[in-house]
């Protein structure tokens, strides 16, 4: 009998060592501002998708950094690609060159071909 | 008017009024010159200080009897606007035309507080009761925090880092005081109005002297301040005439938005204009903050690119008061060592 039901639950922990985190290498070579994110929220604050949908782009930097990437291609496609976020980005992250590249990488990355 | 003299000291706010205060105590002549009626600077403005919330005009007094010194002549109304001259003897002239001799020069042009109006989508200058840290202050002196209708406000937000660690104002840096202050100014509020709410909006909470952390601690224990993680990116009037702000709620994960009687900037600290006017007007070099930059960070801080040009204070980087006073009895130091040498040179 499995008195602690370890096997029952799915490991909610982010495996850093596992994970797969060549996406956010790859957009940080094509927009080099990706790297100077400080999860400030700003962007969040502002943005029309996030005020309707659970999507938040400081939220889908992180994930993307820490190789979360299959939790990001699951809410990347609900931005609109406005562009208010770059507005009021105090890091001067080119938000939108960030989202456009990081569908493009994802969409491309084996598993996500519902990009 | 000409004048000569051992150091002149350019700006007479806390770091100025120290330096020439020890230079003076020491034997030094010394010339004081500062741009407004009055000497005191940002202390003059400010209510009760951090940490241990003493009298602000406590410090200021120290300073008037500091600077009472028969080697100090202080000229008010007089913004020092050009330095010239090499290690010996620098000339400096005044925006009314003086001219002052001295044989070696302190810099101390301190800072200027961010002009908040710069982040539009705050609505200082918009909305009436979107105050600054500095307005908060001038309330707090006169004794009661009011709107601007004469109501009390019953929740109150602070806005951090506002003309500070933005690229789009050109400022990267922290201004290192302000999320103190709001801690601070917080729970001075909670003393004036019993029950009222108070929010602090941050991206960090960067608490880095002597004492911060525990008020931070204090204002949560005792004073109920509540701290969300999230810049705040826009402040409207709503249909009521009660402000809203928003903001994303980081550590939740999700968008906040929240009405506010009363929201208070705290504004960053900025290369003074009286100290670019200097270094327009002289080779002192500036760092790309803008400040002025000093010959070695570690080592010469008080040094400038000119021998004989010293630093003290605000000048050369966003300063508490305890640091100012440092910053210029170091100053004093390099001084004297100065004009020992170049007079033993001299001889
Ligand atoms: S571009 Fe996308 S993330 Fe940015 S504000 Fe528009 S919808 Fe939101
Ligand atoms: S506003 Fe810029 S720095 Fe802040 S979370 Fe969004 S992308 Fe990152
Ligand atoms: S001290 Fe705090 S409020 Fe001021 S700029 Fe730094 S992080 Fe922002």
């Amino acid at each position: 009998m499995n008195k602690f039901g370890f096997t029952l639950s799915v490991p909610r922990v982010i495996d850093y060592d596992k994970n797969d985190r060549s996406v956010a290498d790859l957009i940080a070579a094509k927009e080099p501002t990706f790297r100077l994110c400080i999860e400030c929220g700003t962007c969040a604050a502002t943005c029309t998708a996030g005020n309707f949908t659970d999507f938040s782009l400081r939220e889908i930097n992180v994930l993307l950094r820490r190789g979360e990437n299959e939790a990001a291609a699951e809410k990347i496609n609900r931005c609109m690609l406005c562009g208010k976020c770059i507005l009021v980005c105090p890091r001067g992250v080119n938000t939108r060159n960030v989202l456009f590249i990081a569908r493009e990488t994802l969409s491309k990355t084996n598993g996500h071909e519902r990009l | 008017m000409n004048s000569m003299v051992d150091v002149l000291v350019i700006g007479g706010g806390v770091a100025g009024m120290e330096a020439a205060g020890q230079l003076a105590r020491s034997g030094y002549s010394v010339i004081l010159a500062e741009k407004e009626p009055l000497t005191g600077g940002h202390l003059k403005n400010w209510y009760h200080l951090f940490p241990d919330r003493r009298d602000g005009n406590e410090v200021g007094e120290y300073l008037d009897n500091l600077v009472k010194n028969k080697n100090i002549e202080i000229r008010n109304n007089t913004c020092i606007t050009g330095i010239t001259g090499r290690k010996g003897k620098f000339t400096a002239t005044a925006s009314d035309g003086q001219v002052v001799e001295a044989e070696a020069v302190i810099v101390a042009t301190g800072f200027d507080l961010f002009d908040s109006r710069r982040k539009e989508e705050y609505g200082y200058g918009i909305y009436p009761n979107v105050i600054t840290s500095a307005d908060l202050e001038k309330m707090f002196r006169n004794g009661s925090v009011k709107l601007a209708d004469g109501g009390v406000p019953a929740r109150i937000g602070f806005i951090h880092c506002v003309g500070s660690r933005d690229e789009k104002v050109g400022n990267l840096y922290c201004s290192k005081l302000c999320c103190i202050t709001a801690v601070k100014q917080a729970m001075e509020v909670h003393e004036k109005i019993s029950g009222v709410k108070t929010f602090c909006f941050y991206m960090d909470m960067r608490m880095g002297g002597a004492y911060y952390e525990e008020i931070y601690r204090e204002a949560q224990e005792k004073y109920g301040v509540s701290f969300i993680r999230g810049k705040v990116s826009e402040v409207s009037q709503g249909y009521n005439g009660r402000l809203v702000i928003k903001a994303e709620d980081t550590l939740a994960g999700r968008p906040l938005r929240m009405e506010l009687d009363m929201v208070v900037l705290m504004a960053g600290m900025e290369m003074s204009d009286a100290g670019e006017i200097l270094a327009g007007k002289s080779s002192l070099r500036r760092g790309e903050n803008r400040f002025f930059s000093t010959a070695d960070n570690h080592t010469a801080s008080n040094r400038s690119n000119m021998k004989g040009v010293f630093y003290a204070g605000t000048c050369t980087a966003p300063m508490n008061i305890t640091e100012s006073i440092s910053h210029a009895r170091a100053a004093v130091t390099e001084v004297v060592s100065y004009l020992r040498e170049k007079k033993q040179r001299d001889e």
